[in-house]
């Protein structure tokens, strides 16, 4: 199982140069926001936000501290309703729309800091995503109706199969909360994954984790964008992980988008290396 | 054979309380129960009934409720109009044991009303409520409570010939009045039985616990756990938390008419206030809050002790006071925790929570 993995390392996608690659380019894309602001009594944390993200792109959100990152995921999965602007979801546009709404029209993300139900089973956790993919009412539950054994059965199936996308349906039983740190972030992915999205935004998925874990997370990513074809958003700090598996990136510091295009491009490009490294002494003079 | 874990707890719960069931009657055909003793089987069940459904809310759902008996209250005044409207379709009978007596079947009908009506008094009270959170929720449930147990007490009812009349004074009344306001009750006569308490028991146990080995009962738990979680993966967060609520004030409810129906006196709502409602989140915190089984055993417990401790009748609230700061202590210190952890077989710490099958 391991050595297979290794061997998929090497596959890293084709760069492309727009944010919506080529071989999307005639399909609808999944994400489209534009114009997107938002202020917090005056201040400007995210401002004129304009990405599409194609079907099967993997794109990264990458900047500095405080750059409003996360608030970016907030307004895609409308945590926030956003000031200004529109987001668009597989062609629909959300306005007005909260984040159970959202999460029914394909986004789904996992949380900076982890965010899991740490009383509950791994299994627990995944069938809590499986919420909506595998439905029966409270009365079927109360008097355990044939519907009720249906569904427990197909609930505890597919979470096992979306474990076993990181080889975790072992731990099935395990307390969630007792899980080490990076099994609790690949533990979120599966719960997100679970409710069946078409973007998946992971938000810091490699922080915590080491270099080895780290290179499996990005085999990892590729292999649940290969497999359920969906489009993968992700901050991330983690620049080998970012740079490596990232089709488009995009830069943003004090909430603006400062630069777009692809790992060569963004590494190359000058306002990047001020907004993370500052200007040279004699740049400024 | 392959039994979930959680189904086979809940079987073994099931087992123990009919197995408390039948030893309780047969202590009391045996007439080796006291009197007094007997006298509080039916509340025992009453109030098993109102912590295990408040620990719904209060546990499983992790809302601080603090109106529990207006919701009981609510089950107790409508069922008892129910039962004495039921009164000129079935007659009560004369000296009869048999299990489906017409008193036992209009118990149960007003049972089923007494649930319906504290219900729908759950979803109004739940709209406004359950926006709020934490502190502010217990503050504003209290509130409500207080408010069901003031518009009850000036509520008059009266039956005449199967139609129900209510009214806000009762001038010119027609029929029988039953529910005269602040004097509570009128003419209602004892009907609920030890047998019926413990099927309620069953009942609720039967709902709880299925509810959170279910894909609801999860839900509502995440919701707990995790607010902003359980809505990124498209739980809706009010739906899960009015379902715990609603479901909690239902069984409230039902406990509540079989509460009413069991007093040879009249019930005033001043029975329902505050003090109960805290008495009942005694049960719960001292039994555990979220542990389903904690609660069932604390109602038992401190529903008798009171009456076991009445030969000591001077220092009768002075041990009973005792006993509950002692019990707190005991499950509260980490010394005390330590020490129970080691000489008891690993506690589970969710219990009826399941999912910890192997």
């Amino acid at each position: 199982m391991t050595q297979q993995r290794r061997s998929t390392t090497k596959m890293v996608p084709v760069p492309s140069h727009s944010i919506v690659p080529e071989r999307d380019v005639d399909k609808m894309p999944v994400l489209e926001a534009r114009h997107l602001g938002i202020d917090f009594g005056g201040l400007k944390a995210v401002e004129d936000f304009n990405l599409t993200i194609g079907k099967t792109e993997i794109a990264g959100l990458i900047g500095p501290n405080g750059a409003g990152k996360t608030t970016v995921f907030n307004l895609l999965t409308k945590v926030y309703q956003p000031t200004s602007g529109t987001v668009l979801v597989n062609g629909k546009d959300t306005a007005g729309m909260n984040t159970v709404q959202a999460n029914k029209l394909g986004v789904a993300r996992t949380f900076q800091n982890i965010r899991l139900f740490g009383n509950m089973s791994v299994e627990d956790n995944v069938r809590i995503g499986l919420h909506n993919q595998v439905p029966y009412g409270m009365f079927s539950g109360i008097f355990r109706l044939p519907r009720y054994w249906k569904q427990e059965k197909q609930q505890h199936r597919r979470a096992l199969e979306l474990l076993s996308i990181f080889d975790m349906q072992d731990m099935a039983s395990a307390k969630a909360g007792s899980l080490p740190y990076g099994a609790q972030r690949r533990l979120e992915i599966v719960r997100a994954l679970a409710t069946n999205p078409s973007l998946l935004l992971l938000d810091e998925p490699a922080a915590g984790m080491n270099p080895h874990e780290t290179e499996e997370l990005m085999d990892s990513i590729i292999k649940i964008r290969d497999q359920f074809q969906i489009a993968v958003m992700l901050i991330e700090h983690d620049m080998r992980l970012v740079m490596g598996i990232c089709e488009g990136i995009c830069v943003l510091n004090y909430g603006r988008i400062i630069a777009k295009g692809t790992a060569e491009e963004i590494q190359n490009d000058p306002t990047v290396i001020e907004a993370y490294l500052g200007r040279r002494k004699e740049d400024v003079q | 054979m392959k039994l979930k874990k959680s189904t086979i707890n809940n079987l073994i719960s099931y087992g123990i309380v009919i197995a408390a069931f039948i030893i309780c009657q047969s202590m009391v055909s045996a007439g080796i129960m006291s009197r007094s003793l007997r006298g509080q089987l039916v509340p025992i069940c009453v109030y098993i009934v109102m912590a295990v459904s408040l620990n719904l809310t209060v546990g499983i759902s992790g809302e601080l409720s603090l109106g529990h008996a207006g919701f009981m209250s609510v089950g107790a005044f409508s069922g008892i109009v129910a039962v004495a409207w039921l009164e000129s379709l079935i007659p009560a009978d004369a000296q009869t044991t048999s299990l489906l007596a017409n008193d036992t079947v209009r118990l149960l009908l007003g049972m089923v009303v007494g649930g319906v009506f504290a219900g729908i008094a759950g979803v109004i009270v739940g709209v406004p409520v359950l926006r709020l959170r934490g502190d502010y929720l217990a503050i504003v449930t209290l509130a409500f409570g207080e408010i069901i147990r003031n518009v009850i007490n000036c509520l008059y009812v009266s039956v005449d010939s199967g139609r129900v009349y209510i009214a806000l004074d009762n001038l010119d009344m027609l029929g029988e009045i039953v529910v005269n306001g602040p004097a509570g009750t009128r003419g209602v006569s004892r009907i609920s039985t030890f047998a019926v308490g413990f099927a309620l028991v069953l009942f609720t146990l039967f709902v709880v616990l299925n509810l959170i080995n279910s894909r609801s009962g999860r839900a509502i738990m995440a919701c707990r756990d995790s607010r902003i979680a359980a809505e990124s993966v498209g739980i809706n967060v009010t739906k899960y938390r009015m379902m715990a609520f609603v479901t909690s004030a239902v069984l409230a409810g039902m406990a509540g008419t079989l509460f009413g129906l069991n007093l040879s006196s009249s019930v005033t709502a001043s029975k329902f206030d505050f003090n109960t409602s805290i008495l009942v989140l005694v049960f719960v915190v001292l039994g555990g809050i979220g542990n389903i089984w904690g609660s069932i055993i604390a109602a038992a417990l401190l529903t008798v002790l009171p009456e076991l401790l009445r030969e000591f009748n001077d220092y009768r609230m002075l041990v009973y006071a005792i006993v509950l700061i002692l019990v707190m202590l005991m499950t509260n210190t980490p010394a005390a925790r330590a020490f129970f952890a080691r000489i008891l077989p690993r506690r589970r710490g969710n219990d009826g929570k399941g999912g910890e099958a192997a």
